[in-house]
């Protein structure tokens, strides 16, 4: 399949880990941001295969493990209103909140849809005009262009029946809250590739000079995971401080302009609390002051229920901000299981969690066995 | 004890194009139902229809019995539809305890409101894909529910077949050294009925690989006798369900190469836009086998002579029981193993 297949040329691969493994000096640690890209590194075996050469932590890219409990716990109230439709994304649903997923609060009779986009949230508003239809919009820039225009369409039609629970958070202010914390170990970023799709990586330049870190915009496919490692080490090697865009194919310096109005017209930066990092200044998207009227944390203001702490078990926090591997938590694999999760980074298909509990090998083959 | 007195109904209902609640009430409406209906469809045998159970008549060999129930939803997608998918997976699962089908089953359990025509439309599919089967319908039973108790329609089918010979084919008897064989390209079905059901509208749409194995199933396992240890329709759970139901029950590991995995191209592109894994996709007309190694080249050419099974490959083989129960070779190299299929399938989101 083009665009697919040349992306994950076994050979071009073994090439590359080679040519890293010959590169590196010292073993240099590196994060991948986007939980898309842990997955990937995870599945496809390069962390494994690189494992001797340099040390890859994962980042805080899955938008489902940073939302918090809270705004779960919130969804779940509304969807057991009369005539009410929660609507979210497929992965959302089996996430934990406070007391549980909102799969479970569907079994248990809550009206909660699983939808594609946004648009189809509206949808579900336009064929149910008696029942109030709430989207859970969660996700990073990649998401935030799909639920502008969904309002958007909202206001030009007149659907009263519509709100969304804004969630949408930003990529680049967590970036900076793990460089500027104590014990940040992160040496060089490989960023998240369809996030820079839509924002570009014009803003992360006077970071990557600021914070002193070389900055690789990287795609998700093994080769593309493989280049953007050999030019994050190239750069840690050479002592070369900048942003290097490795997934031309798809992102440009100043990102989709016409996405990023779109956002802008219904979006403002502001802040909001992410689950296991707290504050982030300027983490958030939210509503603007004219779109307040969508927001259902306004509409349904009496609905939002009282914050109530994570389980102190799970670690979440420590492994999206890089300081542990899931495996170092004591939870993981006993007390906390993709079937059984205590926390988000267990069951998103972008928590790294999950990602070591289904890929990570308990046996290392060596790559030049012979056939 | 007696059964209270059931108020006759004042008003004739008549002729109606939609299942009634009086349909399952055992009276005239339900005699016309079965009678006109369903019992022509099927070449039910009139006779049969006044007893409350079918006499068999002596079966040539061991009984092999399989029910199964079928809920599916859309009722109809591209390559199948509930009726024929009902005689299918009834079939299959006789055929891969190695027996020969012979009779079905069949209990239907309606919504009240569920049109009559879209009814016929499924019991011609049953009748069809029976018959190409050479099954017989030879008992049957029909519910009503009210509306909203069901989702139209419901089908249970029981499957009776005989077994010539010992059972054979047991995945305790998978051993280090069989190769695992896979007979056609994965992952269709599933994919097939998720966009049917969302209305994705892909082109081509993916098309169910809905079909009865019992035929290739049957020559394997006359060709190889004792050498064909293990066959199983990859259903629910797809390909990854049957490695580790394997490896639990032989306390082996299975490896597979991913790269030798058949895929339709549009199965994997709709695979991949979805971030769906089509080794956890059910199919509904594949099956893994595991066989003696000497004999890999006869299981193929023979899965081979079959058009259900003419793409087959060998995907892989067991090895001694390592720490994973399941391995499989990924692009680049690096053996990692294959978690076991838990929930449903849900898309990635950005």
């Amino acid at each position: 399949m083009k665009y697919l297949d040349e992306y994950r040329d076994a050979v071009l691969a073994n090439d590359l880990i080679k040519q890293i493994c010959a590169m590196t000096t010292q073993r240099w640690v590196l994060m991948d941001v986007c939980g898309g890209q842990t997955h990937n590194l995870v599945r496809s075996g390069i962390e494994t295969a690189l494992q001797d050469a340099l040390e890859i932590i994962h980042g805080p890219g899955c938008p489902v493990c940073v939302t918090p409990s809270q705004v779960i716990d919130f969804a779940i109230t509304l969807s057991q209103r009369p005539n009410t439709i929660l609507a979210s994304f497929g992965d959302m649903l089996r996430v934990p909140g406070s007391h549980e997923s909102m799969l479970t609060a569907r079994s248990a009779g809550g009206d909660i849809r699983a939808v594609y986009s946004p648009i189809d949230a509206l949808k579900l508003a336009i064929e149910n005009p008696s029942k109030e239809i709430v989207f859970l919009a969660v996700g990073f820039e990649t998401t935030a262009p799909a639920t502008a225009l969904a309002l958007l369409q909202a206001e030009r039609e007149g659907i009263q029946n519509f709100s969304i629970i804004p969630a949408h958070v930003r990529v680049q202010p967590a970036m900076e809250a793990i460089v500027q914390s104590t014990d940040n170990r992160v040496q060089a970023f490989l960023a998240a590739g369809h996030v820079c799709t839509i924002t570009g990586y014009q803003s992360l330049e006077s970071f990557s000079q600021t914070s002193r870190t070389p900055i690789v915009v990287t795609g998700f496919e093994p080769i593309d995971l493989l280049d953007g490692i050999l030019h994050s080490v190239r750069l840690l090697e050479a002592n070369e401080v900048r942003v290097v865009n490795r997934y031309a194919r798809n992102v440009q310096r100043d990102g989709n302009v016409s996405a990023l109005q779109t956002v802008e017209s219904v979006y403002e930066v502001g802040d909001r609390s992410w689950r296991g990092f707290g504050n982030i200044p300027s983490g958030a998207l939210v509503l603007r002051e004219d779109w307040k009227h969508y927001d259902a944390s306004e509409k349904f203001a009496a609905y939002i229920p009282a914050q109530i702490p994570d389980d102190q078990r799970c670690r979440a926090a420590d492994v999206m901000a890089g300081r542990i591997k899931p495996m170092e938590c004591a939870a993981f694999g006993r007390d906390c299981t993709p079937e059984s999760p205590l926390g988000a980074p267990m069951v998103s298909s972008e928590g790294a969690c999950a990602a070591y509990a289904r890929f990570q090998t308990t046996l290392i083959t060596p790559l030049d066995r012979p056939e | 004890m007696h059964d209270p007195p059931t108020p006759a109904c004042p008003i004739d209902i008549g002729p109606t194009d939609t299942v009634q609640l009086a349909h399952g009430e055992g009276g005239r409406l339900m005699r016309q139902l079965i009678e006109h209906r369903i019992a022509p469809l099927l070449s039910l045998d009139r006779n049969g229809l006044q007893l409350d159970a079918a006499v068999l008549g002596r079966l040539d060999g061991e009984t092999v019995v399989t029910t199964d129930s079928f809920v599916v939803s859309p009722l109809f997608f591209p390559g199948g539809d509930i009726g024929s998918l009902a005689v299918h997976g009834t079939i299959n699962d006789l055929a891969m305890s190695g027996a020969t089908p012979k009779h079905l089953t069949l209990a239907l359990i309606l919504e009240e409101g569920f049109s009559l025509q879209t009814l016929d439309r499924i019991l011609n599919s049953i009748a069809a894909a029976a018959n190409h089967c050479g099954v017989s319908v030879i008992a049957g039973d029909t519910k009503v529910v009210p509306r909203g108790a069901a989702d139209r329609i419901f089908i249970n089918t029981t499957g009776i077949g005989v077994l010539q010979g010992e059972p054979q084919m047991r995945p305790d008897r998978i051993e280090p050294g069989d190769q695992i064989i896979v007979t056609g390209p994965i992952g269709k079905h599933g994919l097939a009925v998720l966009s049917a059901r969302e209305n994705f509208e892909f082109e081509p749409a993916p098309e169910s690989d809905s079909a009865p194995l019992h035929q290739p199933a049957q020559d394997l396992r006359n060709q190889l006798g004792m050498d064909l240890h293990a066959m199983r329709d990859a259903t629910r759970g797809g390909i990854a369900a049957v490695l580790h139901e394997w490896a639990e029950a032989s306390g082996q590991t299975m490896w597979i190469d991913a790269a030798k995995i058949p895929v339709a191209a549009n199965t994997r592109a709709i695979a991949e836009l979805l971030g769906i894994d089509p080794l956890f996709v059910a199919n509904e007309g594949t099956f893994l086998v595991a066989v003696h190694p000497d004999r890999r080249e006869t299981a193929l050419n023979c899965l081979r002579s079959h058009a259900v099974s003419a793409q087959c490959c060998d995907i892989g083989h067991v090895q001694p029981r390592d720490v994973s129960a399941v391995l499989i070779r990924r692009g680049i190299g690096v053996d990692q193993p294959l978690d076991e299929p838990s929930g449903a399938m849900l898309p990635r989101i950005c």
